[in-house]
């Protein structure tokens, strides 16, 4: 099948790749871009485990055309920090014990990551609604629960700190 | 002990050893999306394989034609049974003893079955392929009901083994039937029986489901025609032992295979069996001279590799008027589905199912077990259990409620004057085990007082009044359990699997700088590992856990172990770990005392360090030690510091908890409100518990999904009905409460530091619970028993039923 060629911007980055139309913009971000950090659980969109941010909106990346991200700004949990620099989220779910096989946890992160700015100081329940579209396995939620509640808290702490 | 030396307690803090919630070292990789999974592997040149799958249940394929697959630009090989047979590969064995097609063999005895793999430059192509693979296949009648399976005109599933009457676990009575297993005293039991004062009898169903972890299962074959090498990359929850089978079925030496597990994205025994998608990978590597890579979607995993429970257990008990439980009487009939590929230890072919007189000091029962053949995915997991341990507790926590209801007594009250007490413990039960150890009654006691039982009772008649009163349409139910698991399989006299021994290893190796590697033979899938048995070695051997190094999974390098499932890498190799560092500190000792000059009687261990007997001042540390095992010509003494032990343990261990959930059930919408979750856990020594309190969560949400929703479901054709997670139940952050978790601790006799494994208990007991709260619920209404999962449809079905929709 005859390629396109897609321009995106990519953590920060300018990239270019050739991909079929009908790829499915997960495979080309993990086999074309080698951006490995978001999972393929399902396929149905009801995982989350590929979610990235797709221009300022949590995009389940297996159920979305890479051809409808041309020229998109994406970000995936590989952009949200570094080892240097850590974003909260990141802090935080390693805190409060919020992963265990950890294939769900950049999802779930990148999805916390659009949901506090959204709403940057959710209550518990609005977390458990606002994140419900990402499925863990192995904790429960409970301590995820907490470390995006902490790093509301921080984040929030922060800003404050700043004014 | 000189100035400079900080106190015990401080220097034994550092250290970050037993009882420490010291923060996970693999979450750095893991929440910066550095993680290492099966399916981020790409080795140049790799190709990618993929299942032409049967969309019958039963059918006999008359033809395969590949032509049109294979003109597919980047298509590669499409392989079938043909291809497969020449190399003895078309089939391969089952850990149950049993045999299983790897490519359809002349017909498909499940939905989904392999018939052919297609195998491409990418997985687009390898799709388009699988497509235009054109299979004939002629339907045969189906077997869905496992008790229809002996029935005049029933179809003949198996006919390779139609008449071989003798299988891997004694006589078949019928070409459908592949085992009858017994346990215990079956005339003796039938005779308290009919002689007792008081009987329940009750069918209970523990539905067909599935671990489903979050990534699937998958596989990356990479066969080096130079070196005559195969690397095997896969998610493999016992690498070791899918190197041997691997050798075994394909006949390449052992030497040359080495089976890596990368990071693996939950287990839960999923990734415990052999499946075709790593057979056909390995062929395909091999056909093709280039690496394969094989990855389930879900839709596949979910309707093909390893279904959990499918378990019909018909139970008696009897007791005393009293309530004192007399005997217990069951039989099972175990749907196996169409080959028997059960993970159990070779002699347990219905796993540790006679686990099943619970917690309860009952003097006689009688097990039995009939597996049986039918037109459904094999499979027979341990999801998130010891070998049908999840089985058993469910059994008995259900039979304990319905006793209860014949008696007229209140379930925690009864389950209290039948606990087995402390001083009987080690206590030989009835179905042949030896309980290590326990404290039923502190735990259960504990637990009734934390959620005030008495006063839950009370606001229950409350509730109930209101609802007959009509102002109210919702019930409450108050859900008890009391479990006891069998875990850490164990003894090499009575658990193997393929004949390998279910011992476990540790190898350590101290560098000069003092810190070290560490090497086991089991492999994480979320379970922190790398965190906790570096804790372990800390608290053995005086060398920080941040300083040691934790590696597993890679055959080449880790020492022979059975691998993580039945909550044993605690029991077993977190045993090895303890051993192998007393081996290291028993060395240091002599180190230490050639260093000190005195002899090696005369000097202690203290903490991080030896020290001379009455004079603490003078000491080596662990440090020194390390470097000057290294740098000394030590006479007597071998240069280095390095250890490895082999541990097979002399005993199961035998975890227990007491749970208790309280729900709201809405009659008219049939859905279910967890108010409360309380979870009391004991686990023997407590290693991280950080890392227990998140087990616990983790698998109570798993109970709460197989108890209120989760299930693989057949129609009466033989077709999956739950085969994506459209309809596949998994519960998100918003249908999941918060749980209250608690403990007490009552160590492992036997165990070197006398930990007995967590990570299973709260979905062994957190079934029960759950569905004891439903029942619970209806109970004054008359209702003693109704099959799980119980979600919204089947409780308002009850609430019909019932009558309380009038």
């Amino acid at each position: 099948m005859e390629k396109m060629h897609l321009k995106m911007k990519v953590n920060g980055e300018d990239v270019e790749t050739l991909a079929e139309p009908r790829e499915l913009l997960i495979h080309v971000l993990r086999e074309r871009l080698n951006i490995t950090g978001p999972h393929i659980g399902c396929e149905t969109s009801h995982c989350g485990a590929c979610t990235i941010d797709m221009d300022g909106k949590s995009v389940k990346s297996c159920t979305v055309f890479a051809a409808q991200a041309s020229g998109a700004d994406i970000t995936t949990i590989e952009g949200l920090g570094n080892p240097d620099s850590l974003h909260v989220l990141q802090e935080m779910f390693k805190e409060h014990h919020g992963l265990q096989c950890g294939f769900c946890t950049p999802g779930m992160i990148t999805r916390a990551y659009r949901l506090l700015k959204e709403n940057p100081d959710p209550t518990e329940e609005e977390v458990r609604f606002g994140m419900a579209g990402n499925l863990c396995r192995c904790t429960g939620y409970q301590n995820i629960v907490k470390a995006i509640l902490a790093a509301a808290a921080e984040m929030n702490a922060a800003k404050e700190a700043a004014q | 002990m000189n100035e400079m030396t900080p106190p015990k307690a401080e220097r034994a803090a550092a250290l970050k050893g037993l009882g420490t919630s010291r923060k996970r070292v693999e979450d750095a990789r893991f929440t910066q999306g550095k993680g290492n999974y099966i399916d981020d592997l790409k080795l140049p040149g790799m190709l990618f394989g993929d299942f032409v799958r049967s969309p019958y249940p039963h059918a006999r394929i008359s033809s395969i034609n590949t032509e049109a697959a294979m003109a597919v630009p980047g298509v590669v090989a499409v392989l079938t049974a043909a291809d497969l047979e020449p190399l003895g590969l078309h089939w391969m064995p089952t850990l149950a003893g049993d045999k299983q097609m790897v490519l359809a063999d002349g017909k498909v005895l499940f939905q989904g079955q392999e018939v052919a793999f297609v195998v491409a430059s990418d997985r687009y192509a390898a799709a388009d392929a699988v497509e235009l693979v054109e299979v004939d296949y002629e339907e045969l009648p189906v077997l869905v009901d496992p008790f229809k399976a002996e029935i005049d005109g029933a179809p003949v599933l198996r006919e390779d083994i139609a008449d071989t009457l003798e299988g891997a676990h004694g006589a078949r009575r019928h070409p459908n039937h592949i085992f009858t297993w017994e346990s215990g005293e079956k005339d003796q039991t039938e005779a308290v029986i009919g002689e007792a004062e008081v009987v329940a009898e009750e069918m209970v169903y523990y539905h067909r489901t599935h671990p489903c972890p979050l990534e699937t299962c998958g596989a990356v074959a990479s066969m080096d025609k130079v070196n005559g090498k195969l690397t095997l990359h896969g998610t493999f929850q016992a690498p070791h032992a899918v190197r041997t089978v691997a050798s075994l079925i394909s006949g390449i030496a052992e030497h040359n295979i080495r089976v890596i597990s990368p990071d693996i994205g939950g287990g839960f025994g999923n990734k415990v069996g052999v499946y075709p998608g790593y057979v056909c990978s390995i062929v395909a590597s091999i056909v093709t001279g280039k690496p394969v890579k094989w990855i389930e979607d879900r839709i596949e995993n979910l309707t093909a590799t390893a279904f959990a429970r499918d378990y019909w257990m018909q139970g008696k008990i009897a007791a005393t008027k009293e309530g004192k439980i007399t005997g217990l009487w069951c039989h099972t009939t175990a749907d196996h589905g169409a080959f028997d590929a059960c993970a159990d230890p070779t002699k347990f072919p219905a796993g540790f199912m006679n686990i099943c007189t619970g917690s309860y000091d009952i003097p006689t029962a009688y097990l039995c077990v009939d597996g049986i053949y039918t037109n459904k995915a094999p499979g027979g997991v341990a999801y998130r259990c010891s070998f049908r341990v999840t089985e058993a507790a469910y059994f008995i926590e259900r039979m304990i409620e319905v006793l209860a209801i014949k008696l007229g007594m209140d379930a925690a009250e009864l389950r209290r004057i039948n606990f087995i007490k402390k001083e009987q413990f080690p206590y030989q039960s009835a179905l042949g085990w030896e309980y290590d150890s326990g404290d039923y009654h502190t735990a259960w006691d504990k637990a009734l007082d934390a959620v005030d039982y008495k006063g839950l009772r009370t606001e229950q008649a409350q509730r109930l009044e209101e609802f007959k009163a009509g102002k109210s349409r919702t019930l409450m139910g108050i859900g008890l359990c009391h479990f006891t698991e069998i875990v850490g399989a164990g003894p090499v006299k009575n658990c193997d699997i393929l004949g390998l021994g279910m011992f476990d290893s540790c190898e350590i190796r101290i560098h000069p700088t003092g810190s070290a590697i560490a090497r086991l033979g089991t492999i994480s899938q979320g379970q922190g590992h790398a965190t906790t048995f570096a804790q372990i070695l800390a608290s053995e051997i005086g060398i920080p856990a941040d300083d040691i190094t934790l590696e597993e999974g890679d055959t080449d390098t880790a020492p022979y172990g059975l691998g993580t499932y039945g909550s044993r890498s605690t029991p077993v190799a977190g045993a090895a770990t303890a051993m192998a560092g007393r081996k290291i500190r028993a060395k240091a000792q002599m180190i230490a005392a050639y260093l000190l000059e005195v002899h090696d009687d005369d000097v202690e261990w203290d903490v991080d360090r030896f020290s001379v007997k009455g004079a603490p001042e003078r000491f080596k540390t662990m440090k020194e030690i390390a470097f000057a095992s290294y740098n000394q010509a030590i006479p007597g003494v071998e240069p280095g510091l390095e250890a490895v032990s082999y541990y097979d343990p002399p005993n199961m261990t035998y975890p227990f908890g007491a749970y208790v959930c309280v729900m709201d059930i809405n009659v008219d919408t049939g859905t279910t409100e967890i108010r409360k979750f309380y979870a009391l856990d004991d686990c023997g020594t407590r290693i991280n518990p950080m890392i227990i309190e998140g087990q616990v969560h983790g698998g109570l949400t798993e109970a709460l999904a197989i108890a209120l929703g989760q299930e693989i479901a057949y129609d009466d054709m033989g077709n999956v009905k739950t085969g994506s997670l459209m309809d596949f139940f998994i519960p998100t952050m918003w249908e999941t409460p918060n749980y209250e978790t608690d403990h007490t601790t009552t160590p492992s006799p036997h165990h070197p530091i006398g930990a007995k494994g967590v990570g299973e208990s709260p979905n062994v007991g957190g079934v029960p619970a759950f569905s004891n709260a439903v029942h619970d619920a209806f109970r004054t209404f008359g209702l003693t028993q109704s099959h799980m999962p119980h979600d919204h449809w089947r409780i308002w079905k009850i609430a019909n039923d019932l009558g309380l929709h009038e």
